[in-house]
Order: structure tokens, then C-alpha cells, then sequence
């Protein structure tokens, strides 16, 4: 009940505070990031490689708690709570299809598992949801690719089915970790527009992790830049170009000067990096000599 | 050309090859004037196939039964352990080595034990096979299970799965391929387990028929036993073979499409 009254006040759909999350060998991977995202918001997440991005969505999607400070999804406690309770899509740089299934029951799986869904999924409800499969296939150009298995289809093709598997039980939350990043340049572009027309669709609020600034430009509302590890953002950047962004759009002066500035900061993120380990090594042998730090 | 041609066309020739090894088995020993009692022609072992089927029926299939038997219970007792060792880090880590040792044991070393605790008879040769035909499916298993991809957990952890979801729509049929190759191997030794049960502690199967026979320098006889257990052995592999194909055909066609 508690919930429904504080659902009022306007508060972000996800919240991060002060969160550090520390692995079990000592590396820090996150150091006191705050971080707010509304609902139906798109943000991209970039950065230097090993800065953290994916640890946000893994802390997001619940697969791990932090170390320190909170992380609250729609008003509620990640982690507090045995079973998820929000509907949350994933995606990865790897399709991981299941080979024994066609492609449209490996779309389909999330409704075997999910709540409500699983109780329904050996009843009738079966052949709403094949159709719920074919339409999300044919959205993102792969009708009539129901019935194939997923060696029979190419690179980009799996990963349009893995964006589909991601958004079948209408997730509200769609965490995506570098899901073009194993194609090729041509495909990608292609992928962008399918992933920004998904979005316009159902809006579902989007994180996306990327190592691609064009990419994060041409996709998201919002655009965190975030620094070496220990990772924290440190550039916030709303994008404003009008929807729907094409490839022509993203050759436009406004753009490529988002995506150089956006270049040069993480390049500075990388050399602060480098000095910060450095004047970390000479902590380290001024504490092995002897001497106070 | 044709794949379905070619493929008939090497069955023809392995069953030539097998028509001419006996051929030449035969000729030999009528040129060379062998000894029955050292190595019977096999037109000999036909003969005494024919004749003592009556007797050498009720040993046939008592030897099929405590293999099938064997078989079944070390499968259900392999894929048990293979899911508890598999569906863990840890417990993989702990067991493996165990594991390892346990089936460098010579299996034959087991048998007195089995005879000691259940006296001699089927028991113990339905223990011995099931003990041998074991391990191969638990290692597999359990390296089926372990090798799941660790993103496709989490896309499905992400919504909600139990370990229980995981395993079953994910973990077991991954396990599949790597189930049906294990089978193959473990009907094969099942069998191996029974023939040396009923060797050593047994007064029925096959393998008791035979040490009767050599005892009694019936080597025709001791053939015959020989020749039972191979086409027994060749039958039971096909099946398996034949279900690994049938259940496991994604497998054999994604190399195809990968070529």
C-alpha cells in the first residue's frame, strides 16, 4: 500500500545512490554513482573498457547487489525481494539462441518462465503468444523466420531475435550490453533503426551499454560518460536530435560534434586513469619502503 | 554426387569386409590344418550355434537382461549425479577429482566385494555393470551442465527463473548430445561388466556358458559364446546410436551448416 501512495510524488524509475560495488578479489569496479533514469527515458551508457557499465545493468537487473549505497527500481529495493517483480528484458553482445529450438520458440521462452505468463503457457494462451512471437518478428524484419532454427540465420538476424526474446513479455525495462557489438558496421546501422523503432513503439525505458558513440548518439535520449575505474559518471548529456534519427541525420554538423566532444572526453577519462594509477603505484612502494603514505 | 549412393555403397563394402574376414578365417584354417581345439572354423561355430540354441537361449538372454538392467540403473544413477556435480561451480570443482579416481578402479576388483555382500548370481553382475556403465554418463552430464552459457542464465534469471526453470529448459536439453554420446559407451561397458561378472561368480549368462566350455576344451562352444555376445554388443550399440540421432539431430546439423 505504502508503495502506491509514494508512486505519486514523481519520483525516477531507477535509482542508483552512492552505490559502490567492490568484487570478491578487491577490484573496485564502481565508486559512489548516483544515477537517475525516468520512465521511457533511452540512456546509453559509454566509457572506457572495464569502467563498469555493465556492472550498472547487472546491478539494475538484480544478478548483483552492491557493496555499498542503493539501488532502487520503481520505488523498491533491488534485491530485497527473492523474485523479480518488475518486467526486465536482457540482451547480450552474444545471442545465446537455443540451437534445439526454432527461432520463434527461442523468442518465446521468456513466457515460459515469466509470471504470469508461465501458467498459461501450456493452455490455450499458446497460440496468443505464438502470435504475440510472429508480430515482434515481423516488426523487426524477420517474418516468415519463425519456423527456421538459429544456424540458419546470420549474425544480425540472431541478434534481432535476441532483441525480440528480450521485449516478448513486454519488459518495462530493457537492459541491453553491447547487443550490436559483434556485427558489422552495415548491420549495425540497420539493428539502430529496428532498436529506435522498438522504442518508439512501446517506449520501454532503455539502458544501453556501448563502446560505440555513434551509436549511443543516434539511439538515446540521454548519453552517461563514464570515467576509468573505479567507474562514476562524469558527463550527463541530453540528446535532443529530432526522432526518428536516420543515417542521413547522423552525418548532420550537430551530431558529429556531439560524438567528437563526447570522443574527447573519454579520452581525457583514460589518460586521468593513467596518472591515478601511477601516483597509485607510488603510493604503493612508498608503503612497501616504509614511509606513510 | 550423391550422399545417400555413396553411403550405401559403404555399407555394401563393410559388409563385404566382414564376409571376407570370415571367408579368409575359414579358408586358412582348412589350408593351414588348425587345430579345433585351438581355433574352430567358423562353418564349426554356425553348427554349434544351430544345434545348442536351445540351451544357449535362456544365457543369451539372461545376459541382455542384466545388461539392460545394469544399464538403465547406472543411467538413472549417472544422470542423477551428473546434475547434482553439474549444477554447481563448487560442487564440480569438489567432485571431479573424486570422480576420477573412483573410475580408474578396475572394475573387476569390485566383483568379490559385490559377491561377499550379495552372493554370487545375477545380482552382483547386474551391480557390476551398472557400476561400470556409471561414470562415462556422469562425467558428461555433469561437463554438459557446466558448460552452459553464463549470459543465457542471466537473461533467464533476469526473468524470474528457479534453478529448477534453468535446468530443465535450458541445462538438460544443452546435456543432451553430450547424454547420447555417453550411452553409447556406457551400454558398451555395461555389457563388459556383465560377461566378467558372470565369468568370475555366476551360474547363468554368457559369460558363464563359456568358462564351462573352456573348462571342458569345447572351444567351438567357447566361439559360440564369443560370436553371441558380438552381435548382442553390435545391436545394443546401434540402438543407442540410432536414439542419439534422433534426439540430438540439431547437433549433426549445426556442423553441417558451420562447414
Amino acid at each position: 500500500m505504502n508503495q502506491d501512495i509514494t508512486a505519486f510524488a514523481p519520483r525516477p524509475l531507477i535509482e542508483l545512490s552512492a552505490v559502490s560495488v567492490q568484487y570478491g578479489g578487491g577490484t573496485v569496479a564502481l565508486d559512489r554513482t548516483d544515477l537517475q533514469i525516468d520512465q521511457g527515458e533511452f540512456i546509453a551508457l559509454v566509457g572506457p573498457s572495464g569502467c563498469g557499465k555493465s556492472t550498472i545493468l547487472k546491478l539494475v537487473a538484480g544478478l548483483l547487489g552492491a557493496t555499498h549505497g542503493g539501488v532502487i527500481v520503481g520505488g523498491r529495493e533491488v534485491g530485497a525481494v527473492g523474485t523479480q517483480k518488475r518486467k526486465i528484458g536482457l540482451a547480450f553482445q552474444n545471442p545465446t539462441m537455443l540451437p534445439w529450438l526454432s527461432i520463434r520458440d527461442n523468442v518465446m521462452m521468456p513466457l515460459k518462465i515469466v509470471e504470469p505468463y508461465r501458467q498459461y503457457y501450456r493452455s490455450k494462451k499458446k497460440g496468443e503468444f505464438r502470435e504475440r512471437a510472429e508480430a515482434l518478428l515481423e516488426q523487426v524484419g524477420l517474418r516468415g523466420f519463425g519456423d527456421k532454427r538459429p544456424w540458419q540465420l546470420s549474425g544480425g538476424m540472431l541478434q534481432r531475435a535476441s532483441l525480440c526474446r528480450a521485449l516478448i513479455h513486454e519488459p518495462d525495462i530493457l537492459l541491453l550490453d553491447e547487443p550490436f557489438g559483434a556485427l558489422d558496421q552495415f548491420t549495425r546501422e540497420e539493428l539502430w533503426d529496428t532498436m529506435q523503432a522498438l522504442w518508439m513503439a512501446k517506449r520501454p525505458t532503455v539502458l544501453l551499454v556501448t563502446h560505440d558513440l555513434r551509436e549511443s548518439a543516434y539511439l538515446a535520449s540521454r548519453i552517461c560518460v563514464m570515467s576509468s575505474r573505479p567507474g562514476r559518471i562524469i558527463q550527463d548529456t541530453p540528446v535532443d536530435f529530432a526522432r526518428p534519427r536516420s543515417l542521413e541525420s547522423s552525418y548532420a554538423p550537430e551530431f558529429g560534434a556531439l560524438v567528437h566532444q563526447l570522443r574527447m572526453r573519454i579520452a581525457e577519462a583514460r589518460a586521468e586513469s593513467d596518472t591515478k594509477e601511477r601516483s597509485n603505484a607510488a603510493a604503493t612502494i612508498a608503503v612497501l619502503e616504509g614511509e606513510t603514505p | 554426387m550423391n550422399p545417400s549412393l555413396s553411403r550405401y555403397r559403404r555399407n555394401l563394402l563393410s559388409f563385404f569386409a566382414l564376409v571376407g574376414f570370415f571367408l579368409i578365417w575359414e579358408l586358412a584354417c582348412r589350408a593351414l590344418h588348425v587345430s579345433d581345439l585351438v581355433l574352430p572354423k567358423p562353418s564349426q561355430i554356425v553348427v554349434v550355434l544351430v544345434e545348442k540354441m536351445p540351451i544357449l537361449w535362456p544365457h543369451t538372454l539372461q545376459t541382455l537382461m542384466t545388461t539392460l538392467a545394469g544399464f538403465f540403473l547406472g543411467v538413472i544413477a549417472g544422470l542423477l549425479l551428473g546434475m547434482l556435480i553439474g549444477s554447481s561451480k563448487l560442487a564440480y570443482d569438489i567432485a571431479y577429482p573424486l570422480l576420477v579416481g573412483f573410475s580408474s578402479i578396475p572394475k573387476v576388483a569390485v566383483v568379490p566385494i559385490f559377491v561377499v555382500w550379495f552372493g554370487s548370481g545375477t545380482v552382483p553382475a547386474i551391480l557390476t555393470s551398472m557400476v561400470i556403465s556409471i561414470f562415462p554418463v556422469v562425467v558428461n552430464v555433469a561437463t554438459g551442465l557446466a558448460s552452459t552459457e553464463p549470459e543465457l542464465e542471466d537473461v533467464l534469471r533476469v526473468l524470474g527463473a528457479r534453478k529448477r526453470d534453468i535446468l530443465w529448459n535450458v541445462g538438460l536439453p544443452r546435456t543432451l548430445p553430450y547424454l547420447f554420446a555417453s550411452l553409447k559407451i556406457a551400454i558398451t561397458l555395461a555389457f563388459v561388466g556383465t560377461v566378467l561378472s558372470e565369468t568370475v561368480a555366476s551360474n547363468k549368462g554368457i559369460g558363464n556358458v563359456m568358462m564351462i566350455a573352456s573348462g571342458n576344451f569345447d572351444v567351438a562352444l567357447v566361439f559360440a559364446g564369443l560370436f553371441i555376445l558380438a552381435v548382442l554388443g553390435v545391436a545394443l550399440y546401434a540402438i543407442s546410436s540410432l536414439l542419439e540421432s534422433r534426439m540430438t539431430g540439431w547437433t549433426q546439423r549445426k556442423t553441417h551448416a558451420d562447414m
